[in-house]
């Protein structure tokens, strides 16, 4: 069923915008630059898919900013927090398939550095049963997660220090990043703590930033002026929504089935893989995705990284534009990285590129196969 | 009183007034599905079950507000099958250690056992 191709993409304005724009005008500024991009116009869209973190029903906010609600004959809320955008790129295939829509526009965008953290909230419900302990979310599932990590399989501070050095080191190089001076182990060690054992060079940034794809049926694709890039394989999971019911291994995501699932799909092997964007909230996040979507054995994502292949020249480039640490971290990376997989596409030697993306405390998750026109 | 049928609590209870309810007595409760597997968090329409309050260390951070006094958090994984979260009191603990239940000031918190 695999048809889907994005025809346009674009990222809206970053790092901080100011206080007066709000999330609709950052879907609608970069939407309008994807359909520039694919060529399209407004009167072409008729699907809509968007989630949030600030707006509740962002589908909606979206058409309205967009004015074309009454054209649209699919709408798609679906929120799985950072894993949002990859579903939508999964149900948009579907609903592009079944005939439901022709020309889909999936948005995300967040201003959670000029409004302020308390305004932003991402929806983070304490359960009464987890209150009195007042848990610093989602920091400390992560924390917790690399704590087990380390207690399990011997993964230390300095490898995920080497995570944030790896991402910092691509986005040296990348004008758009939010934070490009040199950054090494010992610096993101004496970082000051957050979260055992997270300091703050461990933790992603708060920007505001957002993005929009285009897509549509790679035979409508074959008419449109850009070269597409074509979902591959997709696939994604949830398994619990609070830390509560994270009963399962907290260091083994759902990962170890989306993205086999995804890889087979595109009858792909990890070895076709030229570069991955996987959602790094923190720097044991691309560890684990590493090790679960089968690039390394599990519990050697450290050594991997240490090795220097993630790095620019490595074997397996990753987080090519610096990353949620180092780029940008709207809230919700799942956009920026999927705009980072068409950019590597259509602008470097890349064929096949994975990206990963994850909700909450490790709650859902999502993998696509993303390749050139090489791939078909 | 592990796995044994809870005392009756009021009836119409919510899962979280359920669950204030045995901790007001000291108690660590849950619910579990048919077969008698636990089920976290507590769901309405399901059996409740006491747990005998001990348990091991699965992962422990300490959170460091700014501004504030550091604070532990922990997930215990208790004998009886399931995960909740806690924090651990009464001196070093890490990783897989074994810890048994308190009520500090009616919150539920695990020492060293």
């Amino acid at each position: 069923m695999t048809t889907l191709a994005i025809v346009g993409a674009a990222e809206s304005d970053m790092g901080e915008v100011g206080p007066g724009l709000t999330p609709a005008d950052l879907m609608r500024q970069a939407t309008l630059r994807a359909l520039d991009d694919a060529g399209l116009a407004l009167s072409d869209v008729d699907g809509l898919f968007a989630a949030t973190s600030q707006l509740p029903q962002s589908h909606l906010s979206l058409g309205e900013a967009l004015g074309i609600l009454p054209q649209v004959r699919w709408l798609d809320g679906t929120h799985l927090g950072g894993a949002s955008a990859l579903v939508h790129l999964e149900h948009a295939q579907a609903a592009i398939a079944a005939g439901l829509c022709e020309v889909a526009v999936i948005a995300y965008a967040s201003t959670q550095r000029s409004a302020g953290r308390s305004t932003a909230r991402s929806g983070v419900e304490i359960p009464s049963w987890e209150a009195p302990y007042t848990p610093m979310l989602p920091i400390a599932l992560y924390a917790m997660a690399a704590a087990r990590h380390m207690a399990q399989y011997g993964t230390t501070a300095e490898d995920l220090a080497r995570v944030a050095v790896s991402g910092r080191r691509w986005a040296m190089d990348n004008p758009k990043a939010w934070s490009r001076d040199p950054l090494t182990v010992e610096d993101v060690l004496a970082a000051p703590r957050l979260c055992d054992p997270f300091g703050v060079r461990d933790c992603c940034l708060v920007t505001d930033a957002g993005g929009a794809l285009v897509v549509t049926s790679a035979e409508r694709a074959r008419t449109l002026r850009r070269e597409p890039v074509h979902l591959l394989g997709a696939a994604s999971m949830a398994s619990h929504r609070s830390v509560s019911g994270l009963q399962g291994h907290i260091t083994v995501t759902g990962a170890t089935q989306t993205g086999p699932a995804a890889l087979q799909e595109a009858g792909l092997r990890h070895g076709d893989v030229d570069a991955v964007q996987l959602y790094d909230a923190f720097t044991i996040t691309p560890l684990l995705y590493l090790e679960d979507i089968g690039f390394c054995a599990k519990g050697e994502a450290g050594a991997f990284v240490a090795s220097g292949a993630t790095l620019p020249g490595g074997s397996l480039p990753m987080n090519t534009n610096g990353g949620g640490l180092s780029y940008q971290h709207p809230g919700m990376y799942g956009m920026q990285l999927l705009n980072e997989a068409v950019r590597r596409l259509r602008e470097t030697d890349d064929h096949v590129v994975l990206g990963h993306g994850m909700n909450g405390p490790l709650a859902s998750h999502a993998t696509v196969v993303l390749g050139d026109a090489s791939t078909r | 009183m592990s796995d044994a049928e809870a005392p009756a609590p009021p009836a119409g209870l919510a899962p979280a007034e359920r669950l204030a309810w045995h901790a007001a007595r000291g108690e660590v409760a849950y619910t579990v599905d048919a077969g008698g597997v636990p089920v976290w968090p507590p769901q309405v329409g399901l059996d409740w079950r006491l747990s005998a309050g001990r348990g091991r260390i699965y992962t422990m951070t300490v959170m460091r507000p700014r501004g504030g006094e550091p604070r532990n958090l922990a997930l215990i994984d208790l004998d009886e099958g399931l995960r909740i979260m806690s924090r651990v009191e009464g001196g070093p603990a890490a990783i897989g250690d074994a810890v048994s239940a308190r009520f500090d000031d009616g919150v539920l918190v695990f020492v060293p056992a």
